[in-house]
């Protein structure tokens, strides 16, 4: 039985003007034990395909389960299998750490549950800060404080929704560290974020959606092998030659050309010497989970 | 209800959670309140007094006490659940509750639930100060518990209903300001409905919390305007009504579940 299954799902949004189709028919599974991401960029639905799977938000079409359980007919024991790290960073101003983390848990019939809670403030650096009021923390302690409710009933499956927006090195660390190690004792994890290096480093498996579709899924080895290119990387500060810079991705002083073989690589080469061009930092490397995703991203556009 | 287990222990943990919420700013959600109610009773207490018997032998001051503490019951249980609910519309920390496997019948308990707790806790700070303003005479104690739980209980429900229906503070207040504050004045608080021109004494009767008003002061001196059991049945009725309105938005998840 799949952790998650997505069938056919779509959502309308009606505003007073238009129709807004964010999903159209998303159809995938998300197996037990699978360290899952959803790529897409701003707008492509991957929130509101979360929305739908936590019972935030209702599907104009299709079906969701959570372990079998279908998230409106059976929706208490799909939420009880689920644990929802949301976007935004909201917290309740009333409490302390502590008091909202065994408030929720109770509200998942989690009583005395204290060892629990007690070790998820300890895996996310948050045990100093057990007594301080959710108002007094920096932004992300409030962070770690979401990951912490959303884990508080053991959920077999979980959900992070760009949980590193926003957030330092260090707490990106700290909850790598901890997210990989539930999914290793069985979890299942699905991830949403921005950060491509994230996802290739941690998913097994990728979807990416573009306009409400999925415009990509597999393995994410299978993925990166797909597009079975070298990239010659170098740092410049001169403008790129005209004939270069069309095929090229820059950011800031970061140069990245696609550059299949050896040939193409000297060609390259040539045209940035005969344009007196001094290149550092040469390096030859694979493509990455990002230019994947570029690839995938700046194909034809979506009709429907 | 669904059997699932834990579910009594989840609704028993949000109210226990809307309880604690404004136990933590009980000054500004309790001793504020009081201190209004006190004020009222001061004012008109000291204006009035000379000039106004009720029901022939009670002084002013006597008979404005109990209408005083109703008001408060009522319009404190429905600031309770109201702004609990839009302040977490509008933090976005609702989300916290939208994802547990809690039912509609349980936000509804807890709620209202809560808003009758603070109601009551209220209303029996306003009842306590005013002990030293006049003596307390209670006949029908049956009555005062009555009416003061299920007024609560119907303005917790209304409070809900404010809560999932506005989308700003501004909303919240106008209901506050525009509909409860007219009724609750209107409904003879201040006043036996008796002294008031025929027309307007109709008018009084058609208002829920006119009914609400005079149930509970019949507890504390045996006296009341109309019969108390016509008071419970209108009392009695709107709560369903209002508490029916409530458990479906909840269960369609109006404005919270989109």
């Amino acid at each position: 039985m799949a952790a998650i299954s997505f069938q056919q799902v779509s959502k309308t949004y009606l505003s007073a003007h238009s129709e807004v189709r964010a999903l159209s028919e998303v159809s995938m599974d998300i197996e037990p034990g699978e360290f899952f991401g959803l790529l897409g960029p701003n707008g492509a639905g991957k929130t509101t395909l979360i929305s739908i799977l936590a019972g935030l938000s209702r599907a104009t079409g299709g079906r969701v389960t959570v372990l079998g359980h279908d998230v409106v007919t059976d929706y208490a024991a799909a939420r009880r299998s689920l644990g929802i790290v949301p976007q935004e960073l909201v917290f309740d101003p009333f409490f302390t750490v502590r008091e909202a983390l065994v408030i929720q848990s109770g509200y998942f019939g989690v009583r005395g549950n204290d060892a629990w809670i007690d070790e998820l403030l300890h895996h996310l650096g948050l045990a100093d800060k057990a007594n301080a009021n959710m108002r007094q923390l920096s932004g992300g302690m409030k962070r770690r404080v979401l990951v912490a409710q959303a884990l508080v009933h053991r959920p077999p499956v979980i959900v992070l929704d760009e949980p590193t927006a926003g957030v330092d090195v260090e707490l990106r660390q700290t909850l790598w560290h901890f997210v990989a190690r539930l999914n290793k004792e069985g979890h299942t994890v699905l991830l949403t974020t921005h950060y491509l290096e994230e996802a290739e480093a941690l998913c097994n498996r990728i979807a990416m959606l573009k306009q409400g579709r999925v415009v990509a899924l597999d393995r994410t080895s299978a993925l990166l092998a797909g597009t079975a290119s070298t990239m010659l990387r170098f740092k410049m500060d001169a403008p790129l030659p005209p004939e270069l810079a069309a095929q090229s991705r820059v950011t800031g002083r970061i140069v990245q050309i696609k550059a299949h073989d050896a040939h193409e690589v000297e060609a390259v080469l040539g045209v940035l010497r005969a344009a007196g061009c001094q290149p550092e930092d040469l390096e030859i490397g694979r493509a990455d989970l990002e230019d994947v995703f570029l690839d995938i991203m700046n194909g034809p556009e979506v009709k429907g | 209800m669904s059997a699932a287990p834990g579910l009594l222990s989840g609704t028993r943990t949000l109210l226990y959670k809307e309880v604690l919420r404004f136990w933590k700013v009980s000054f500004q959600t309790v001793a504020a309140p009081v201190l209004t109610a006190v004020l009222y009773l001061l004012i008109f207490g000291h204006a009035l007094e000379d000039h106004v018997k009720v029901y022939g032998t009670v002084s002013y001051t006597a008979f404005l006490i109990p209408g005083l503490v109703m008001m408060s019951v009522l319009q404190n249980a429905f600031a309770n659940s109201s702004s609990s609910l839009i302040q977490s519309k509008i933090t976005g920390n609702l989300v916290f509750l939208l994802v547990t496997p809690l039912s509609h019948w349980a936000w509804f308990l807890a709620y209202v639930g809560a808003a009758i707790v603070r109601g009551l806790v209220v209303g029996l700070g306003v009842l306590l100060v005013t002990l030293w303003f006049a003596p307390l005479t209670v006949v029908q104690p049956l009555w005062i518990l009555a009416f003061a739980v299920a007024g609560a209980a119907m303005m917790g429900a209304l409070g809900l209903v404010a809560g999932l229906w506005a989308e700003k503070f501004d909303q919240i207040a106008a209901f506050q300001n525009f509909i409860v504050m007219p009724m609750t004045f209107l409904s003879g608080v201040f006043y036996s409905v008796h002294s008031l021109p025929p027309l307007w004494l109709k008018v009084s009767h058609l208002n829920p919390f006119f009914y609400m008003i005079d149930g509970f002061r019949r507890g504390f001196f045996g006296v009341s305007d109309v019969s108390p059991w016509t008071s419970l049945a209108v009392v009695g009725g709107t709560l369903v009504v209002v508490c029916g309105l409530c458990l479906h938005l909840l269960r369609i998840g109006y404005k919270i579940r989109h």
